[in-house]
């Protein structure tokens, strides 16, 4: 019944699992961030998650090690972001394009070694739910924030930190400089490219640990396309967002709440097709992105065109 | 120069990404040399593996050819997929409500609703960029996963084959179409007419962008919207017009997919499962052809048989056919980023030009300065 949706138990836990679906997205949209804000616009997050994981899952599984699994996530993803940053301010190649090849890259490569390595999937030990002491006791409060594991949490943590190192750091203005006006930017003696690699390089970093949050924290297991499109979510959030952090975790819980709904109304056995439900999470990004259009204006005016030195 | 460019940076981008392929190779414990041998000879060693190189061709040149109008036009149409099966849903629609029409009609109609169908599914992404100003990467993307929602929900439903209800495990899928919505195929091999169908579009679309006026107001919207504007063209009508064409041509290939080969429609669930990723191949061999129709067609029938390369390499050398679609990735990355040697050379051929005039003007600012 539908009813069965209002029982305080079943809010509790759809609101428990909005702020855990909420991870992956969180990590993965606030490196795009960075990136969107320097002026590049990175497609290939989807591809990057993937890969990197798939490295944490397989440490994870032959190794036990949970922080190596995620400092590998962390250096992978670091290094596709290197190579797309390479593509995109080196080559100065088609951004949209590029990142579409990253994916078909990382969907191929991910799967590839996962069928080599591995063969089926396997469940594998993530990071454990931490109770946060007092607060984990709280009543409903305590369940759906306090009772997660450690990713959780430094998803939530970095919502700050990144609006803390754009809006308050010499580093943030330099990375807001070179996507505003990367001609002024470059007159003052900034690296326009130097700026534009290190915010491309960290947002894949992110993204690589958005994926491990992924097979070593909420799924912990690896199949093929894991990710099933949250990478481009992730992107369409950052526009959803208008690059002010804050907004990007509001998008980020909006969708999570609503894929934590879907799944909750399956498990229930609630009477609705489960693939009209699946298909709420894409037609809300898409509402979304046509109410995010109103603030254009916020867009990094740099955002996508390759920074040519005048002569 | 120019010509030679336009063969030789594809090329020397697949040599690059088949290299690097050729790494990862090395690393999984195959052999190189043997890997793409067996390719090679699964895809083009008998006249049966050549005829199921071009039907694996036929819907990465559809899409591909839409991709050149959309991407000529400047719209960055991801949604290949999710046209591919609209419109392949649209034709089993038709077929399964005319079972008893004569193939003359039932064929051009279901292909004609195929058309259609994928028409609106990319006129949609089209029309969200024209009004809400929606980025038309993201939106098609987004179309794609709900194309495949509606595809599972249909084939769970509405139009599952009646023999599957009473079974305890359905198998999501349509009942076979009746036999007049066969396409002819050349027997005894699986090659079909839509190769031969999608070659005349090709020469169409070719015709449509370089010798019309419509193809030049979309390529001219494609290279300076803002110029375009000023000249008089409406912007968002070509926009929408290009996408709207190149979501026609992959619901196109998704027509003649369940007509010429599957003869139903079928799901296991995934994204993928019933388009075996041609919305996306179809970007690679576009772009491999220069984003042109006509050199979509090599290209097409290079990837179809790597596709049926894939196969082979995992029987003969037990590497799994996920390694094509990451050779794609890099085809895409290395294609794109070698644009970067064209378009200096055109930029130092400007230079070139320009010169002489500056030189002069400065031989009489000095020659004015003189007492």
């Amino acid at each position: 019944m539908i009813t069965d949706l209002l029982a305080p138990a079943v809010l509790i836990g759809i609101c428990a699992s909005g702020i855990r679906f909420a991870t992956s997205y969180l990590y993965a949209a606030l490196g795009e961030t960075f990136g969107q804000v320097s002026g590049l616009l990175n497609l290939g997050v989807e591809g990057i998650m993937l890969v990197a994981a798939f490295a944490a899952y397989y440490v994870a599984l032959t190794n036990g090690n949970l922080a190596l699994a995620l400092t590998l996530a962390f250096i992978v993803g670091a290094a596709m972001g290197l190579a797309m940053a390479f593509i995109s301010v080196t080559l100065k190649a088609n951004q949209g394009i590029s990142g579409i090849g990253l994916y078909l890259f990382g969907l191929g490569l991910s799967d590839l070694l996962f069928r080599v390595t591995v063969g089926t999937p396997r469940s594998v030990n993530g990071f454990p739910s931490v109770d946060i002491p007092i607060l984990s006791n709280l009543p409903v409060l305590g369940e759906i924030f306090f009772q997660q594991n450690v990713l959780v949490y430094g998803a939530f943590a970095c919502v700050p930190l990144t609006w803390f190192i754009l809006n308050k750091t010499t580093l943030g203005l330099k990375i807001r400089a070179v996507g505003q006006t990367p001609e002024a930017a470059d007159s003052l003696g900034i690296s326009v490219a130097r700026v534009r690699y290190f915010a491309e390089t960290l947002g894949g970093a992110l993204a690589g640990v958005a994926g491990a949050s992924l097979s070593i924290g909420l799924l912990n297991v690896f199949q093929s396309n894991l990710t099933s499109g949250q990478g481009f979510i992730a992107v369409a959030l950052v526009y959803f967002g208008a690059w002010k952090p804050g907004r990007v975790m509001l998008g980020a819980l909006l969708f999570s709440m609503v894929n934590a709904l879907q799944l909750w109304i399956q498990t229930l056995g609630i009477p609705f097709p489960s693939e009209l439900a699946g298909m709420l999470p894409y037609l809300l990004t898409i509402v979304a992105l046509i109410f995010a259009a109103r603030q254009i204006v916020a867009q990094p005016t740099a955002l996508t065109k390759p920074f040519e030195r005048g002569e | 120069m120019k010509r030679f460019n336009f063969i030789f940076v594809p090329l020397l981008a697949g040599v690059l990404a088949l290299l690097i392929g050729a790494v990862i190779l090395l690393a999984l414990g195959a052999n190189p040399l043997d890997a793409y041998a067996a390719m090679l000879n699964g895809a083009f060693g008998s006249p049966n593996a050549i005829a199921d190189t071009l039907v694996k061709a036929t819907p990465l040149l559809f899409v591909g050819i839409g991709m050149c109008i959309a991407f000529r036009g400047d719209m960055i149409n991801i949604g290949g997929e999710g046209q591919f099966v609209i419109g392949a849903l649209s034709a089993t629609a038709v077929a399964l409500t005319f079972p008893n029409f004569p193939s003359l009609f039932l064929i051009p109609l279901a292909l004609v609703f195929g058309f259609i169908g994928g028409g609106f599914w990319g006129g949609i992404a089209g029309v969200l960029k024209a009004r809400w100003r929606v980025n038309e990467v993201l939106s098609t993307v987004m179309l794609n996963a709900i194309a495949v929602q509606i595809m599972n929900y249909l084939l769970q439903g509405p139009m599952l084959d009646p023999t599957e209800l009473d079974k305890s495990i359905r198998v999501p899928q349509t009942e076979r179409l009746s036999l007049a919505a066969d396409l002819p195929r050349w027997i005894p091999t699986r090659l079909h007419l839509g190769f031969a169908i999608a070659v005349g579009i090709a020469i169409l679309v070719y015709v449509l962008l370089w010798r019309t006026t419509i193809g030049y107001r979309i390529r001219a919207v494609g290279l300076n919207a803002l110029a375009s504007r000023y000249a008089g063209i409406n912007v968002s009508r070509y926009q929408i017009l290009a996408i709207t064409l190149s979501g026609a041509l992959a619901g196109l290939g998704g027509a003649v997919e369940v007509l010429g080969v599957n003869h139903r429609l079928f799901t296991d669930g995934s994204a993928t499962g019933f388009t075996g990723s041609a919305g996306f191949n179809g970007i690679v061999a576009a772009l491999f052809g220069g984003l042109h129709p006509l050199g979509t067609i090599p290209a097409s029938v290079l990837f179809g048989a790597l596709l049926v390369g894939a196969n082979q390499l995992q029987r003969t050398v037990q590497v799994p056919s996920a390694f094509v679609t990451t050779l794609d990735g890099l085809v895409v990355i290395f294609v794109v980023a070698s644009q970067i040697w064209s378009k200096r050379q055109t930029a130092r051929r400007a230079r070139a030009q320009v010169a002489p005039e500056e030189s002069l003007s400065v031989i009489k600012v000095k020659t004015d300065a003189l007492p």
